[in-house]
């Protein structure tokens, strides 16, 4: 925040917000890239490095902004003469996990929330997750009506449809306002300019393409070895894309039901049950794949500090969309109340834990691949001697 | 019994390895690093001279041979052989596509770097990618790769190659390559190499090396006391001035120091005792090792103000910085009167001109010995930055003389199934001097020239054997 800034924000009414400290995981990121600036080895690789060589020292807001700009593919850890067992001990992957962590936690939104994150692990997740589908299923077996409900499918008649907007639609709406004003702080400190058209174009397109899991060279990134392999950008589209279908198969839904008056359930063949089986597919081949290749990558490529809350979110999307298939599958039983108690209480877990989770990571990124398209359409103000 | 062993396991050995793969030979590769510092000093590599007529993929405008050429005879000062050296310019206009089929990566050249656009085709993330690719492609050939395996002897018999020793261990082959590097990182042999000087000191005490730390040269000297034809000055190493913090060994790249046509250098007297702008610092970098070596105590100490702060490479190591030139001198250990004497002596010297550090411009000093001839401008705007200096060795050029099947000679005769590659041949073609990427060009070229000729070869010593 400039001066201007803090005196506009104090005029309003509002503290300035205090600059978190500086930690040991940005102090391991500020020398590290003090090496790699000296090298520059990697700069086809991805944006990190370009975006390192415009600068000559590392401020606790550009180490943020470049933190979430490495999408983690390891090429430069591989690629590295200055990695371990070198006395340098370069890794940088691991010293960007880190700040990453950090850079969730800093900016969550309410502040208190941000240490969530370091508690946000599997077993979080899962209980979590466990104790909505009890509460839920309590209720249910209190009204008499967790199982052998004769209702063909119809989800409404175990939830109504209001309370089911109403149990959902505040978790979502939070997540949604927490992560805003969480990246809003981000996108003020990093400070970047204004976005132009191409500059959102290319953002965008390096998001939704993931084109910094190419390598460089369009082969991919690195996970148990020096190989480059597609693997990882394939899981997270067919993970991202997955999410995507289900939410739109909830958006065609909510049109259905409000703009067209069409009531669930829904036919085999509908628009809505389509989208969500084909959402869900992904979603289920999606993260296990990644929790596949997490389990097996190079133990310097690993941070053994961020993989709990990687893991509990990864689980969380997979069983997400298994108990959606479960209870697909079984929508016409006498399980089906049941089936949809612990589905509810699966998504919102997944809902309640997005804003201080590894989901964090898209709005981050994707706000550093924003600036970093805006950066490097200004001059470099470095003039460097030998060139 | 394999066909072809390779003794090495860098650049050149690694290009030999797939070479004689590709030509049907059997072959086996023993690299003395363990897995994690393999590769020598290619690892620390980032780009290869190539010589081409029109632009290229990452390459800009043309370097056609006779300018390659030109080059290389210049920074060698005739100390080549022109047969070898236009072999290599020649086959380095044609081998990047033979290393993209073996999974190297080029890229435009890095910032920083743009003097070499033209002439230099760069690594994408350097040359440990490069080495890690060969490795991959090497593994998948089935090529043996084998560490921790240094070879101190070899075994001939009547004039041929017979087995290699890797301590006790005796591995046997129709044909050998010898791509094991200079002896740089013999401590040993660069204290004798360099000897005593008249202040009582052995410099090269003082020397860090630039690469890695198994270039022994234990191989190199048990051939030449087995009679093998050798070329180069064992006394003459490629020599940089790096950083006095770089580790002893694998400092690389980063620990150079980039800013001293920028400002002065002075020794441990406070005094300077070089031209620091007589041109362009790429072509002048690699004559400070040796000057500084020179020195007493073998340390200088780069001196710049805040005006040079964002115009040259971003140094590995943060410099000490001060207010006053009496501050840093004593945060350099150097006597504050004397910094301050040779300052005002050299700001008082400075000619008014105009600034440019991309030409070569016109601010030189007048009446100051020695002078500085471009970029001189007085060291005033505080803070001040010092940066010590000590020598760090890239490489030496003492190596095998080879013809242009690669082979090792013995008493003016060519060894039938004993070849060599890299740097323990890169003297003949290099005999001194250095130019960016020349050696990674010679270690391709000749490492697959050794390759055919010993696959060639261990074809010829099954037809002996059948017989």
């Amino acid at each position: 925040m400039t001066p201007l800034e803090a005196l506009v924000h104090e005029a309003a009414g509002a503290p300035a917000r205090a600059a978190p400290p500086p930690s040991a995981a940005e102090d391991e990121v500020a020398r590290v890239l003090q090496i790699c600036n000296a090298c520059r080895y990697c700069e086809g690789f991805c944006a990190v490095f370009p975006a390192m060589a415009r600068r000559l020292e590392f401020p606790g807001a550009d180490i943020h902004y470049l933190a979430n700009l490495c999408h983690n593919c390891g090429a430069c850890l591989h690629a590295c003469q200055y990695a371990s067992p070198h006395e340098f001990d370069v890794n940088v992957p691991r010293a960007m996990a880190r700040v990453r962590a950090k850079t969730y936690a800093d900016y969550a939104w309410p502040a208190p929330f941000g240490r969530l994150y370091q508690r946000n692990g599997l077993a979080v997740a899962l209980v979590l997750a466990l104790s909505l589908a009890l509460f839920l299923g309590f209720g249910l077996a209190l009204k008499g009506t967790l199982w052998g409900v004769p209702a063909t499918g119809n989800f409404y008649a175990v939830f109504p449809h209001q309370l089911m907007v109403w149990l959902f639609a505040p978790v979502f709406a939070f997540a949604v306002l927490a992560l805003g004003i969480g990246v809003g702080h981000f996108w003020r400190d990093i400070s970047p300019g204004a976005p132009g058209g191409a500059a959102s174009r290319e953002a965008a397109a390096n998001a939704l393409t993931l084109k910094y899991l190419d390598g460089g060279h369009g082969l991919g990134c690195n996970e148990s070895s020096d190989a480059f392999t597609l693997a990882r950008r394939r899981l997270h589209h067919v993970t991202f894309y997955g999410f995507a279908l289900c939410f739109a198969a909830t958006c065609v839904g909510t049109l259905y039901h409000y703009a067209w008056g069409l009531k669930a359930p829904y036919a085999w063949t509908s628009l809505p049950v389509l989208l969500g089986i084909a959402g869900g597919i992904g979603l289920l081949v999606g993260p296990a794949g990644l929790w596949w290749l997490s389990a097996r990558r190079h133990p310097l490529h690993r941070d053994t500090n961020s993989q709990p809350m990687d893991r509990a979110f990864i689980a969380l999307l997979f069983l997400t969309s298994l108990t959606g298939a479960l209870l697909l599958a079984w929508r016409d039983s006498a399980a089906m109340a049941l089936l949809l108690a612990v589905h509810l209480g699966v998504v919102m877990a997944l809902f309640a834990t997005m804003p201080y989770g590894k989901f964090a990571h898209g709005v981050y990124r994707c706000a550093a691949l924003l600036k970093w398209a805006i950066e490097r359409r200004q001059p470099n103000r470095l003039i460097l001697a030998s060139e | 019994m394999i066909d072809v062993l390779i003794i090495g396991g860098g650049n050149a050995a690694l290009c030999a390895a797939l070479t004689a793969r590709e030509a049907g030979a059997t072959v086996a590769m023993l690299e003395a690093a363990p897995r994690e510092w393999r590769g020598g000093n290619s690892m620390h590599t980032r780009n290869l001279r190539c010589m081409h007529d029109t632009p290229q993929d990452v390459l800009t405008e043309a370097y056609p041979e006779e300018e390659f050429w030109q080059d290389l005879l210049k920074v060698t000062g005739g100390q080549t052989s022109e047969t070898l050296a236009r072999t290599v310019i020649r086959e380095s206009s044609r081998v990047r596509e033979w290393m993209r089929r073996h999974g190297v990566h080029f890229q435009p050249s890095l910032s920083g770097t743009l003097h070499l656009s033209r002439t230099n085709a760069f690594f994408m993330g350097g040359g440990k990618a490069l080495v890690n690719a060969y490795y991959r492609s090497a593994e998948r050939l089935g090529v043996q790769i084998r560490y921790d395996a240094p070879v101190d002897r070899i075994e001939q018999h009547d004039g041929r190659f017979v087995a290699a020793y890797a301590g006790a261990e005796r591995i046997e082959a129709r044909a050998c390559v010898v791509a094991s590097g200079g002896f740089e990182s013999n401590r040993e042999w660069l204290r004798e190499a360099w000897g005593r000087n008249e202040r009582g000191e052995w410099p090269a005490e003082q020397f860090a090396i630039r690469g890695t730390r198994f270039n022994q040269g234990v191989l190199l000297k048990h051939l030449i006391d087995s009679g093998a034809e050798k070329i180069g000055d064992p006394t003459q190493a490629h020599m940089v001035a790096i950083d006095a913090r770089a580790p002893l060994y694998d400092g690389g790249i980063c620990t150079r120091v980039d800013c001293v046509s920028l400002g002065i250098v002075v020794n441990s007297a406070a005094e300077r005792f070089y031209d620091e702008g007589e041109d362009f610092w790429p072509k002048r970098y690699a004559i400070w090792g040796r000057l500084v070596a020179l020195q007493p105590g073998q340390r200088a100490f780069s001196i710049i103000d805040a005006k040079a702060v964002g115009r040259f490479m971003p140094p590995v190591f943060p410099g000490e910085r001060a207010n006053t030139l009496e501050h840093l001198a004593r945060q350099l250990g150097l006597d504050e009167r004397a910094l301050v004497r040779t300052v005002v002596a050299y700001n008082a010297a400075c000619r008014e001109g105009c600034f440019d550090h991309a030409v070569l411009d016109d601010c030189a000093t007048v009446g100051l010995t020695p002078p500085k001839t471009h970029w001189a401008r007085p060291l005033d705007t505080p803070p001040f930055f010092g940066f010590a200096l000590k020598p760090g060795v890239t490489f030496t050029y003492l190596g095998l003389k080879v013809d242009e099947r690669a082979a090792v000679h013995f008493a003016g005769r060519p060894s039938a199934n004993l070849f060599a590659a890299g740097e323990v041949m890169a003297g003949n073609v290099l005999g001194k001097g250095y130019t960016a990427g020349v050696g990674m060009t010679i270690g391709t070229v000749f490492g697959r020239i050794a390759g055919a000729s010993a696959a060639a070869a261990s074809q010829g010593e099954a037809l002996r054997d059948a017989a």
